[in-house]
């Protein structure tokens, strides 16, 4: 700026006002910028750190999986497959596989051999053996997913794919 | 600053006193358990048995946590009764109140967080039954009423850091639990006294 910024004596009264006016246009100008920079940064910020709890890449097991040969399984008999959160049921139509998360909180229900029922631990919902719930909170049946057989011969259980009530991977 | 006579304060006057003195307790004791704590899900709860039975106090200082933060969320909820049956949640306090009802909702989700660290059966199944709830909430859930997000982007994946309780899952309630409440809490408590200051101190009986 150098001497054009320094106000004179003599100045006229016209450029005096001018003068004023800018500086007040550059005041409002500058509190304009500074809010508009923090608010553009606190929203860009605010977003990222939203758009950062969302990972692209998760490790979580496949949802298609092998469970091994029919010969593997007896008939009549409920295989509990933890890990997969999947009940593996085997009776005289063939192979189906159950959703083991209850359909109520998500817990993990239990098979009961001697009722031959799934009992859920955390606020008793039961299911029958095909799945359809009969009592306590759960609203739907556990949901019944895709299977089918490997080029090798071994059943595949495809989660990712629910199928209707009478679906059965025959043998 | 104008204060309640004397002869109309009651006991009940501490309750909310007594919920500050409980969160304080908690930040006091918090950070020393977490220099036996490490949130791996292979570790979390071997380190918490360490902590009951190994390290001199350990056991003292947890319960001392745990005990503490309990009493929070009994006090919490008996200082808003009191609030709410003398009135005092009116004008000017009405803010106060809103900022209220924001802390005991902070302070239930540090209870909740604070139950899952352990990543016992309980706290696995507990975790699931709240993840469970969050995919069902309405608008923000991917299968709750007027869904609008798919399953990978609702607000049990964020909370979950994935569509199974995994790892990620328990850095998240530990972040929480450690990090994003506390620090939540304590601003909001600041507030929450600045509002009572100015507002001419502590309320009373209208």
């Amino acid at each position: 700026m150098g001497k054009s910024g320094v106000r004179t004596k003599k100045a006229p009264k016209a450029e005096k006002v001018e003068k004023v006016a800018r500086r007040e246009a550059m005041r409002k100008g500058l509190f304009f910028a500074c809010w508009g920079v923090f608010l553009g940064f606190a929203g860009m910020l605010g977003v990222s750190i939203i758009r950062f709890a969302y990972p692209r890449i998760v490790w979580e097991p496949s949802s298609l999986f092998k469970v091994g040969k029919p010969d593997d399984y007896k008939v009549g008999g409920v295989t509990v497959m933890g890990d997969r959160r999947v009940f593996l049921i085997r009776d005289e139509k063939g192979f189906y596989a159950l959703s083991a998360i209850c359909t109520h909180l998500g817990c993990q229900p239990l098979w009961e051999e001697d009722n031959q029922i799934f009992m859920c631990p955390c606020h008793g919902g039961r299911f029958y053996k095909n799945g359809i719930n009969f009592a306590g909170p759960p609203p739907r049946p556990l949901p019944r997913f895709f299977m089918k057989f490997a080029p090798d011969g071994r059943m595949m259980v495809d989660k990712s794919k629910e199928v209707k009530m009478d679906f059965f991977l025959k043998v | 600053m104008k204060w309640v006579p004397l002869g109309l304060v009651r006991y009940t006057f501490c309750l909310g006193g007594l919920s500050a003195f409980f969160f304080l307790i908690c930040i006091l004791t918090g950070p020393f358990l977490l220099m036996y704590y490490i949130p791996s899900v292979d570790r979390a709860w071997a380190d918490v048995q360490d902590l009951s039975n190994v390290v001199p106090f350990g056991r003292f200082l947890r319960n001392v946590h745990r005990w503490a933060a309990c009493l929070m969320v009994v006090c919490v909820p008996l200082h808003m009764l009191r609030v709410f049956l003398q009135g005092a949640y009116k004008p000017p306090r009405q803010l106060n109140w809103l900022v209220g009802v924001t802390l005991l909702l902070l302070t239930y989700l540090m209870a909740f967080t604070g139950y899952l660290l352990p990543w016992d059966n309980e706290a696995y199944w507990a975790a699931t039954v709240g993840m469970t709830m969050g995919e069902n909430s309405p608008i923000i859930g991917a299968k709750g009423p007027f869904s609008i997000l798919p399953p990978d982007k609702d607000i049990a994946y964020m909370l979950r850091g994935g569509t199974i309780l995994a790892q990620p899952s328990l850095t998240r309630f530990f972040f929480a639990h450690c990090v994003a409440l506390p620090g939540a809490m304590a601003g909001l408590m600041g507030l929450h006294f600045f509002n009572i200051h100015k507002a001419g101190g502590m309320s009373g009986p209208l």
